[in-house]
């Protein structure tokens, strides 16, 4: 009996190590996901960040056509990548409007002018406001809203262009 | 997984890109009043900073973080518990945004561990002190 309870001490490193190795197999995703996927979208009013866009709110986003809300910013690297897959999504007749975070509307004007643009209601959020409000963590990020403004879908990151179509799909869907 | 590796690369980029921006009036203010003041560090030093994600915001000085500071602060200037703005990033950003753990079934075993190896320690030492005694 006590001779078998030296080996406790040991069993309990093997067990540590067992799940150290598991841990490292998989490492823990860092991504934050917004928990409002599936509730409505919150209350917000932008301004407009650029002339000839207007302002962005939530009012604009229940109007019974799903739209996709890119969050973006000119300072973002990932979304001079992601332009042009929003300029298809667009040609494919699917309405985006923008979020434009911690941004100035001259720089803003400068990255729509190199990189396109695509985008309806362009609202101006410079200390981070709505996108806290939105639960979302970074440039560039996408929520689908359905036209009763409730939030079908958060792409995190770029949409690629091999993305695009689940993307449209889940537009199409959300009609 | 090139694809990956770039994927992955595209997610960083973000975090080393700087806006230009000022930052936001109290991300980097203290409130007036040093009593609100207390209440808002106490509760940024539990809020996870969402672009560094082993840092509170109070420690971080990525621009997120100062923008989050600078809602704390303002919502308890505001008269808001820090609960109340707890729960509110909470319901945005899920419990991973704060770094303290609510008491429910599933954290039952982090509240109860304390607990359960003191007692246990408590009757390993008893038995040491008894045979000693011997």
């Amino acid at each position: 009996m006590r001779r078998g309870l030296l080996w406790i001490p040991l069993g309990i490193f093997a067990l540590l190590l067992v799940v150290a190795a598991f841990a490292l197999r998989n490492p823990a995703d860092p991504t934050i996901r917004s928990r409002l996927v599936g509730k409505p979208m919150p209350d917000f009013a932008l301004a407009p960040s650029q002339p000839g866009h207007p302002g962005l709110a939530a009012a604009d986003l229940r109007r019974g056509q799903p739209r996709l809300v890119n969050v973006f910013a000119s300072w973002c690297v990932p979304c001079r990548i992601e332009a042009p897959v929003l300029t298809m999504l667009k040609q494919r007749g699917v309405p985006i409007d923008a979020i434009a975070v911690r941004d100035r509307p001259e720089d803003v004007a400068a990255f729509l002018a190199d990189n396109g643009d695509p985008f309806e209601r362009i609202g101006d959020d410079p200390r981070t406001r709505v996108q806290f409000a939105l639960g979302s963590s970074g440039v560039p990020e996408t929520f689908l809203v359905d036209g009763r403004g409730i939030i079908r879908l958060q792409h995190i990151g770029p949409i690629n262009a091999d993305e695009a179509d689940d993307i449209y799909r889940a537009w199409r869907d959300a009609k | 997984m090139r694809r990956a590796a770039l994927a992955l690369l595209l997610l960083t980029a973000p975090l080393a890109a700087q806006p230009t921006m000022p930052s936001s009036p109290y991300a980097y203010t203290q409130l007036p009043d040093p009593k609100q003041e207390a209440e808002a560090k106490a509760l940024m030093e539990t809020l996870r900073c969402l672009v560094c994600q082993g840092q509170s915001i109070a420690d971080s000085n990525a621009d997120m973080a100062g923008d989050m500071r600078a809602l704390v602060r303002e919502r308890i200037r505001a008269g808001e518990k820090p609960e109340a703005i707890r729960r509110w990033l909470i319901e945005r950003y899920g419990e991973y945004v704060s770094y303290r753990p609510p008491v429910e079934p599933l954290t039952w075993p982090l509240w109860g561990a304390p607990v359960i190896l003191l007692v246990l320690g408590l009757f390993l030492a008893r038995g040491r002190f008894r045979r000693r005694r011997r």
